[in-house]
């Protein structure tokens, strides 16, 4: 053979390279990338789903607070759809032909041949009338689904809302959600999600080419039915719940009642509040601007998320602390001339009492007696230094709950505000010591609390020395399941013995003629509680009552905050008054059914929207309380302003001098 | 013949070949079963359906190869420019008479059974191919042979453009290869590879930048070879034709191909996605493939094959049927079974010793090689839809007897290469 034979290789060549390619190709398209495994799956088969129901909420008497009311989601499939009488279809659901094509559109471009939802949310009446005609428009069909329905129409906060996943829900739920799939967005919707959502039923269907049904796939070896959410067991009174969003009409603020001896909350108001039954349907994306637009912010929950300073209603910590560590004993006195010299600064009193003693101080709410106490348990000697003495005290007073968060079964809970030695150090520089900080004994300065904390001190008080912590849910099933968390006691650190002599002054500052709250006394119960009129650098002062009932055995402690109100004893007692006997017979006694009714009536809201400006208040130093910053946009949360380091003094001067009693 | 004859015969047959042509014909039966199986109405085996039928057509066709094998070799050779010359007549009158089937005038009804003349063609242009370089011997270095042997290729050729079914047309392009063999430049293979490669530069790169570049690069090499006078010159022609040739696709893409045929090109260039029009066929055949992963979904448990998802599946697109339920591994048994045959075939033809036997040996392994690579490049998405079959395996009884005729006329050829033809 001549040297033509070598082309023998060349071809043979050509054959194997071409070979080689077509195998690589294929290792490409087979094994490499997974990209046509799952379109052949998308090919063929079509998921059905049905949606579970979510889960029922009830109160603690067992009084159904959220039920599902029957709604229709319109579905098309766009291959189906044959020529029909658009303008029929457009008329029953309330669209019209731009929305029409809108919506087709929009299912037409996410699968031809795949269902995809058209209208949401039809209602029963819709869906009666759709349903006799369903058969004219081919490729039109109807999915059941239900939506909440609140029946009280309270507790907005409380509940929260469902609303339809976004784009990042679903990224970030690893792919468990689809679009189309509800989600609670907030409050125990939201908290208790995956226990009240349920797990969503789907039946796959297998389809050939030419969209025909070819049964099950794998014998329904992957198919599920749909189940419903679990019910939940709330703590909530709605009595009280009720009550409670009728007293605070008209009002901003909040009410947190707690059981003491379970942490239950009994009550959980937030005002304004909103119609929870906004918030579900087709109307919920309107109803959601609108509620969010209006003033006061009803989406705030203000009982996990408003910062008060505690105010006077701090002082039975300071009488705590200061019996346990032996700084004070039951029978110590101090003089009341009408105020405390801090260094230069006069702590003012409401009073010129003399000689007075801790369960006097604590019914009258005694300035002068409550910096005592605090100077004394700041200036004992076994502390190296100031430091060392604020740390402790601030230890001792954060196992109260004010400065954490209490872990209540709630997003967005906040967890107030407690300084840091380090914290104090940063502001003042190295020369600071109790004199500086002495607003902390009466609950103002570098300290706040919600009212959930307030509420919780009053669950440790009538529980003599610890708390369970507060929660909303109580029972979790058919089996009713208790978290463990909520079996156990939390100890504040102070001794069971020295609760008596606090409470005897707490009884006495609604009860004996001399207390700040005679006049929300409740006939035949024995109410402990302290006032607290709270200065706020936004506007007017805010109205705080915490308290528990009845003295022995307590059933209920309290914290009431009524924004912009004034004195203590003006709207946060009374409402706290009225909430708590209530609770524990029924009903009110007497007048104070008239006086209740009052007070529903009573209209106090801050004074919005008003230029920045203006948000000077008038008796306080425009250095010390008007910051450039003044969060304009948040008048009705009221934050302890930060003062700077030369201020400092003047604050506590200023704090004191008529605003707390 | 004498059975002494006859044993002898059938002992210089080669087994191996025919052992591969057999595995062939029998994954091509399984998978033809698995697309036409329907989950709700097979169950027993049907004759008529089309299952049924390509066992008639496999064990027609093996009759059909050993029959020739009984022929006498010299039978062939003769007879090869009449064989030509029917099938020729045969591809005119089906422009009279032919049925039209999915646009292309490719069929002559006879009674119930259709007949494919282009199929025919290719064994009766391989035989005059063969007879012409084994009697006059042409190395292909002057005008003349290049001429006759392109005559012969390509009046078939024209007559299948006609029709047209270009598919087919194209496969007489195998015939380089054996000319190739036989002394034909290795330039006529690069030319034609540069024209494949310009023809796709067309469609992606604009004129304004393709022009400059193809300039650019012919006065380098024409200033390259700038001493020789000879070279120079054939550079400079060489670029002109190419922006000539540029402008020819141009418009004959636009005036002489079809619509449908234009969609596919642009389909596999990438200019143009249509996953519901024409790129459905090969978006669905890649599906299936790809989901057969390395392992594939095992025997009648393809999803797409099942739901028939893929068009044409038992016909063109049979290879998607295997990719699925046989995976990668099947997949790659298959061409491995092609490429064994091929390189067989091609040796076999090597150790002939008349012209005739060798290049009808590598005409055979040329139009099989062509069939298989545009018919798999197809399914995975490489090559526009081109339909042609997939020898052996594609549903079909023309396509399986004339690939059976073409392959045993060699077979026997090559049990005879001792004798004299």
């Amino acid at each position: 053979m001549d040297n033509l034979f070598n082309r023998k290789y060349i071809i043979q060549g050509l054959f194997i390279v071409v070979a080689l390619i077509l195998l690589g190709q294929l290792f490409y398209i087979q094994v490499a990338s997974d990209r046509y495994f799952l379109s052949a799956n998308s090919n063929v088969l079509r998921k059905k789903y049905t949606f579970p129901a979510r889960g029922i909420i009830m109160d603690r008497n067992n009084k159904v607070l959220v039920q599902n009311e029957p709604v229709y989601d319109l579905m098309v499939t766009p291959n189906l759809v044959k020529p029909f009488d658009t303008m029929a279809l457009c008329n029953i659901i309330g669209i019209d032909m731009k929305g029409f094509h809108k919506r087709f559109n929009k299912a037409r471009n996410q699968s031809r041949y795949q269902r995809s939802v058209f209208e949401k949310q039809l209602s029963v009446q819709t869906y009666a009338a759709l349903q006799e005609r369903l058969s004219r428009f081919v490729g039109f069909e109807t999915q059941n689904r239900t939506v909440r329905h609140y029946p009280d129409s309270v507790a907005g906060q409380f509940f929260g809302y469902v609303k339809e996943v976004t784009e990042k829900d679903i990224e970030q739920s690893n792919g468990y959600y689809r679009p189309g799939d509800y989600i609670g967005k907030a409050g125990v919707e939201r908290q208790y999600n995956d226990v009240l959502q349920g797990e969503r039923g789907v039946e796959n269907t297998i389809y050939n080419a030419r969209n025909v049904p070819q049964g099950s796939y794998l014998n329904g070896k992957f198919d599920t039915l749909a189940t419903s959410g679990e019910t939940l067991v709330s703590s909530l009174d709605i009595r009280l719940q009720k009550l409670g969003e009728q007293l605070l009409h008209n009002k901003v603020g909040s009410i947190v009642a707690i059981e003491p001896s379970t942490g239950e909350v009994l009550a959980f108001v937030s005002s304004p509040t909103y119609d929870p039954n906004l918030m579900v349907g087709r109307q919920q994306g309107n109803n959601y601007m609108d509620i969010f637009g209006s003033p006061n912010r009803p989406f705030t929950v203000r009982p996990l998320s408003g910062y008060y300073s505690p105010g006077s209603s701090f002082k039975p910590l300071d009488a705590l602390i200061g019996l346990q560590e032996g700084v004070i004993d039951p029978n110590t006195t101090f003089n009341c001339p009408g105020g405390y010299w801090a260094g230069n600064h006069l702590v003012r009193c409401e009073h010129v009492d003399g000689p007075i003693s801790l369960r006097r101080g604590l019914a009258r709410s005694c300035n002068t007696y409550a910096c005592y106490v605090f100077q004394k348990l700041m200036t004992q000697s076994k502390y190296k230094n100031k430091i060392a003495a604020y740390d402790d005290w601030q230890a001792k007073v954060r196992k109260f709950g004010i400065g954490s968060k209490l872990d209540l079964d709630m997003p967005f809970e906040r967890k107030g505000r407690l300084f840091t030695s380090e914290e104090y150090t940063k502001r003042f520089g190295k020369y600071w010591g109790y004199t500086t900080i002495i607003s902390l004994a009466i609950g103002q300065g570098e300290m706040s609390a919600t009212p959930l904390q307030m509420a919780n001190i009053m669950a440790v008080i009538a529980n003599r020395g610890y708390y369970i912590k507060p929660h909303l849910i109580k029972g979790i099933g058919e089996k009713k399941d208790v978290k463990e968390e909520y079996l156990v006691k939390n100890s504040v650190g102070i001794d069971q013995r020295h609760f008596g002599p606090v409470i005897d002054g707490m009884q006495d500052a609604v009860n004996a003629p001399y207390g700040t709250a005679r006049d929300s006394a409740i006939p035949d119960i024995l109410m402990c509680g302290k006032t607290g009129t709270v200065q706020n650098p936004h506007g007017k002062n805010h109205s705080v009552f915490i308290g528990f009932a009845p003295r022995d055995n307590p059933k209920i402690a309290i914290a009431v905050i009524v924004e912009n109100a004034g004195f203590g004893s003006a709207y946060a007692a009374p409402i706290a008054s009225y909430i708590t006997e209530t609770y524990l017979t029924g009903k009110l006694s007497g007048n104070r059914v008239d006086r209740a009714e009052w007070m529903k009536k009573q209209v106090v809201l801050p004074e919005v929207p008003r230029p920045k400006q203006k948000y000077l208040p008038k008796d306080t130093t425009g250095k010390t309380t008007a910051p450039a910053t003044a969060p304009a946009t948040t008048p009705q949360l009221p934050q302890v302003p930060k003062p700077t380091a030369a201020a400092a003094d003047k604050i506590v001067e200023n704090k004191n001098i008529q605003n707390t009693k | 013949m004498s059975t002494q004859q006859g044993g002898r015969f059938f002992f210089n047959v080669d087994w191996i070949t025919i052992l591969i042509y057999v595995a062939l014909c029998t994954i091509g039966f399984v998978n033809i079963y698995a697309s036409i199986y329907n989950p709700d109405t097979s169950t027993l085996f049907n004759f008529g359906s089309n299952y049924g039928k390509q066992l008639i057509f496999i064990l027609t066709a093996l009759v059909l190869g050993f029959s020739i094998l009984l022929l006498d070799a010299k039978f062939f050779s003769v007879f090869s420019p009449i064989v030509y010359g029917i099938t020729m007549l045969l591809l005119m009158a089906v422009l009279v008479v032919g049925r039209k089937v999915a646009g292309n005038q490719a069929w002559i009804p006879l009674g119930s059974f259709r007949l494919q003349p282009s199929e025919l063609a290719k064994f009766g242009t391989a035989l005059l191919i063969a007879r012409y370089v084994g009697n006059f011997n042409p190395k292909f270095r002057d005008i003349k042979s290049i001429f006759f042997a392109g005559l012969i290729i390509c009046f078939p050729l024209l007559l299948i453009m006609l029709q047209p079914d270009t598919g087919s047309a194209l496969v007489f392009l195998a015939f380089m290869f054996p000319l190739y063999r036989e002394g034909l430049s290795g330039y006529f293979l690069l030319i034609f590879l540069g024209m494949i490669v310009l023809f796709i530069a067309d469609f992606l790169v604009p004129m304004s930048i393709l022009i400059p570049i193809i300039v650019v690069v012919g006065g380098f090499f024409a200033y390259q070879n700038k001493r020789k006078q000879k070279m120079m010159f054939s550079m400079i022609i060489a670029t002109v034709v190419a922006i000539v040739y540029l402008f020819v696709v141009k418009l004959a893409y636009e005036k002489v191909l079809e619509p449908h045929q234009r969609t596919r090109i642009e389909i596999i260039l990438g200019l143009k996605t249509d996953p519901k029009g024409a790129g459905y066929n090969v978006i669905q055949s890649k599906i299936a493939i790809g989901s057969g992963q390395i392992t594939g979904r095992g025997f009648l448990e393809g999803t797409q094959t099942k739901y028939g998802y893929v068009p044409e599946q038992s016909t063109d697109f049979i290879f998607s049927t295997i990719g699925e339920e046989w995976g990668f591994i099947g997949c790659t048994v298959v061409i491995a079974l092609y490429i064994f045959l091929l390189l067989r075939v091609i040796n076999l033809a090597e150790r002939q010793r008349s012209t005739f036997s060798r290049v009808y040996g590598y005409c055979v392994a040329s139009i099989i090689f062509f069939h298989v690579f545009i018919n798999i490049g197809m399914t995975i998405g490489i090559i526009p839809v081109i339909g042609i079959p997939l020898p052996f395996i594609s549903y079909g009884g023309s396509s399986l007897w004339s690939f059976t005729v073409l392959l045993f006329i060699f077979l026997k050829l090559d049990s005879n290469r001792m004798g004299f033809i």
